[in-house]
């Protein structure tokens, strides 16, 4: 059972995220031999069978795969209105259809950016971006192949909730989004160290 | 040189305690093999053919006597007693064991050294000339902005786990020797007509696999966009490149696959962004690093002084030293010295810990306990004394670290190769070693003149063999080891990519390989001509006509 980090604890996961099935005839792409893990950016996520085909349980929290929430918005209003809708944005998909499916994205509770192996560091650049130029306020969690040791990236790169990967140990991945008290740079978190601080007078 | 304060301080000491409980963690199996690797490579630690191998960070090749002291005692301690310096300026230990690298970096926290960054997918250690600061044709010293780039690329939150490995340099000079073409960014620093700072940005250079020079993404950058513009190429860079194929997921593969124009327009519309905000560097901040970096306490001396000028006439072997090792410097009375790491028979770049404590008493002695890393694999003594160069020599010589082969054939660029790599296709340092047997005679080198020999082992291009005037590359043929050469390489301002001369030699056949390009060299040249002019004039014809045609004659 994978475990929740939000607000520097281990919490209870409401949401349920939904996966498109696979039925074995998917494009996949090989090279020497070896399936290539990573899409390329705006490549296709799911085919339009696995998507016709995805069950979206009647009732609960639940995070949809953009996609799925494009192809299905019409019939699934009210749940969206009630606030019982997240979206899953993959890493290779443009964060431009993300915001252009929403009016405001405000209106969505959480995204969730899912990463299909943790070497895949496009999700700091989505989650930096949705918080720093389209002003995502809600909470942004990191889902997929989520280990302690990217977490002090991704919060500073705007995700406030971490879905670990199952048999990973959730608790003490948690001292891990303190691993440096005075980080360098400016991030989404905030400005240059000499910016923060008077370093003439360190 | 930069100092610590306690930001930068407690910075590194956590990322001792960070790194203690990674390895603890992969001791103790919470951490499979797959998922160490990235953390350990971001760390320096590479898992080796014999042995792990640790890269220990030198920012932009600077270093002071207390940090080499230091270095040599790590070496002594935890490996074989000595270290290899590489061509990004840093210092790798061979055989320092994967359990005992949380001690080694707790020691270098001490003496304000660590090994972030210093490989995986993330911006590596920032290089730059190593005659900063002190190189008469200076027009802005570039280690305040190296220094500035090397904290904000530091655990960059956005830019942990990029494509591919980023390599950045900067220079601020009019003749190029930091080599910012054959970068993922090159910035040459300059002044405008109106005097004032500007970077040229070159980007998508780089060797490797496809050897590609770097092209003008901007012309006149203000300093102050330096790290708002870098973010907006890196991000672009994190978004598009390809990971899908490491072979293709450097930042140059993105950039020719779209163009210079296209990918500018992507770096210009996400840059609109960020101008002018927080990354913005400020006066301020800029003064307060630049402080560290103010020339050092310089005497006032005359620009000659005559017991150097009476050495010079009357030792011939000082006198070689001086032509080949010594540079001029900015300020009257005062030069730079390169002390030379390619002592024939010697691996090239390898330092004892016993040579480590020489180089570093006598920065104390004679440098301001400074001293510098080349790219080209050697250590330099910046600020010394016109009248101290003769005692220099003489302790240099002792130690033998006064091989006078700067810049001649014998100074060969070369990475560990296939005796420690294991990316490694092909032995190099071997190579080099039987070059250097075969040009062992300094009249001789000297009249062969300026000429860069670089050997890599593999593709990966360590040992930076495309932009060689002879480059060497290791290949593998069916478990046999080949050595492809090629020609016509250089790097500076009119920097090329070498061609291949045709099909690869043996190992025995490399040191006849090289003497057969020399003499075609020496046969060819105006007596003006280095070895790259008579190369880029004559072209490859000759060369290739003299290194195959006899080779046929014995197999006929």
């Amino acid at each position: 059972m994978s475990q929740l980090i939000k607000g520097n604890q281990i919490a209870q996961n409401e949401w349920t995220r939904v996966i498109p099935p696979t039925f074995g005839d998917e494009p996949v792409r090989k090279q020497a031999g070896k399936v290539v893990m990573f899409k390329l950016h705006d490549e296709e996520t799911f085919t339009q069978k696995q998507i016709d085909a995805t069950e979206i349980p009647a009732t609960g929290k639940i995070l949809l795969p953009l996609t799925v929430w494009l192809a299905k918005k019409e019939s699934l209003a009210t749940r969206m209105a009630a606030g019982e809708i997240g979206i899953v944005l993959q890493t290779h998909e443009p964060i431009e259809k993300l915001v252009e499916a929403f009016d405001d994205l405000n209106s969505l509770p959480v995204i969730a950016v899912y990463v299909q192996i943790f070497a895949d560091g496009r999700n700091f650049t989505l989650g930096n971006l949705l918080r720093t130029r389209y002003g995502f306020k809600n909470e942004l969690r990191a889902v997929g192949d989520i280990m302690r040791d990217q977490l002090y990236f991704l919060k500073r790169s705007g995700f406030d909730s971490y879905l670990i990967k199952e048999g990973r140990n959730a608790e003490e991945a948690i001292a891990s989004l303190n691993d440096f008290t005075q980080p360098y740079q400016g991030a989404s978190d905030d400005v240059p160290v000499w910016r923060r601080v008077n370093r003439s007078q360190v | 040189m930069y100092k610590y304060d306690k930001i930068d301080q407690q910075l590194v000491n956590e990322r001792v305690a960070q790194y203690r409980d990674q390895t603890r963690r992969y001791l103790a199996g919470e951490l499979s093999e797959d998922e160490f690797r990235p953390i350990r490579l971001q760390n320096g630690l590479y898992i080796q053919r014999l042995a792990p191998m640790l890269r220990i960070a030198v920012p932009y090749g600077l270093l002071s006597s207390k940090q080499l002291r230091k270095l040599g005692d790590i070496a002594k301690k935890y490996d074989k007693d000595y270290g290899h310096f590489s061509t990004r300026q840093n210092l790798q230990l061979n055989w320092p064991k994967l359990e005992d690298v949380p001690d080694i970096l707790a020691e270098l926290a001490t003496v304000e050294m660590h090994a972030i960054q210093t490989s995986g997918n993330c911006i590596r250690n920032i290089t730059t000339d190593q005659f900063a600061g002190v190189a008469p044709d200076e027009l802005f010293d570039p280690r305040a902005m190296a220094e500035i780039m090397r904290q904000w690329s530091t655990f960059h939150p956005e830019f942990a786990l990029l494509p591919r490995k980023f390599k950045i340099a900067v220079s601020g000079t009019k003749e190029d020797r930091a080599v910012v073409q054959m970068h993922d960014i090159g910035m040459e620093f300059f002044k405008n007509d109106n005097d004032e700072l500007r970077i040229k940005v070159w980007v998508g250079g780089g060797l490797g696999r496809t050897p590609i020079l770097g092209s003008v993404i901007h012309e006149s950058l203000e300093w102050q966009h330096a790290l708002s513009y870098c973010e907006a190429i890196i991000r672009t860079y994190n978004m598009h490149g390809r990971r899908d194929n490491s072979y293709k997921a450097r930042i140059k593969i993105l950039v020719k696959a779209i163009g210079i124009e296209a990918f500018k327009e992507q770096v210009e519309a996400e840059w609109v962004h960020s101008k002018n905000g927080p990354l913005t560097i400020t006066q301020a901040e800029f003064d307060r690093v630049s402080a560290y970096f103010e020339p050092m306490p310089y005497e006032t001396l005359p620009a000659n002084d005559a017991s150097f000028d009476t050495q010079l006439a009357s030792n011939p072997a000082f006198t070689a030293w001086v032509k080949r090792c010594v540079h001029p410097h900015k300020t009257a009375g005062y030069r730079a010295v390169t002390l030379s790491l390619k002592k024939h028979g010697e691996a090239p770049g390898d330092a004892s810990s016993a040579q480590m404590h020489t180089v570093a008493d006598l920065a104390d002695a004679y440098s301001f306990g400074e001293l510098r890393v080349s790219h080209e694999q050697n250590l330099i003594l910046a600020d010394v004394k016109l009248s101290d160069l003769f005692t220099v020599w003489e302790k240099a010589r002792a130690a033998g670290l006064a091989t006078p082969n700067i810049g001649l054939l014998t100074d060969i660029i070369c990475c560990p190769g296939g005796d420690f790599c294991s990316l490694a296709n092909a032995k190099s340092i071997p190579i080099a070693k039987s070059i250097q047997a075969q040009f062992d005679n300094l009249d001789y080198l000297h009249d062969i003149g300026d000429i860069e020999i670089n050997i890599s082992g593999c593709m990966n291009a360590c040992g930076h063999h495309h932009v060689g005037h002879i480059g060497i590359l290791g290949v593998d043929k069916g478990d046999t080891e080949w050595y492809q050469v090629s020609i016509g390489g250089k790097q500076g301002n009119d920097a090329s990519l070498g061609s291949v001369i045709g099909p690869s030699f043996s190992a025995e056949e490399m040191p006849s390989v090289v003497q057969k390009l020399i003499d075609v060299y020496v046969q060819e040249r105006t007596p003006e001509e280095r070895f790259i002019d008579t190369a880029r004039r004559i072209g490859m014809d000759p060369f290739k006509a003299h290194v195959y045609a006899e080779s046929e004659e014995v197999t006929a």
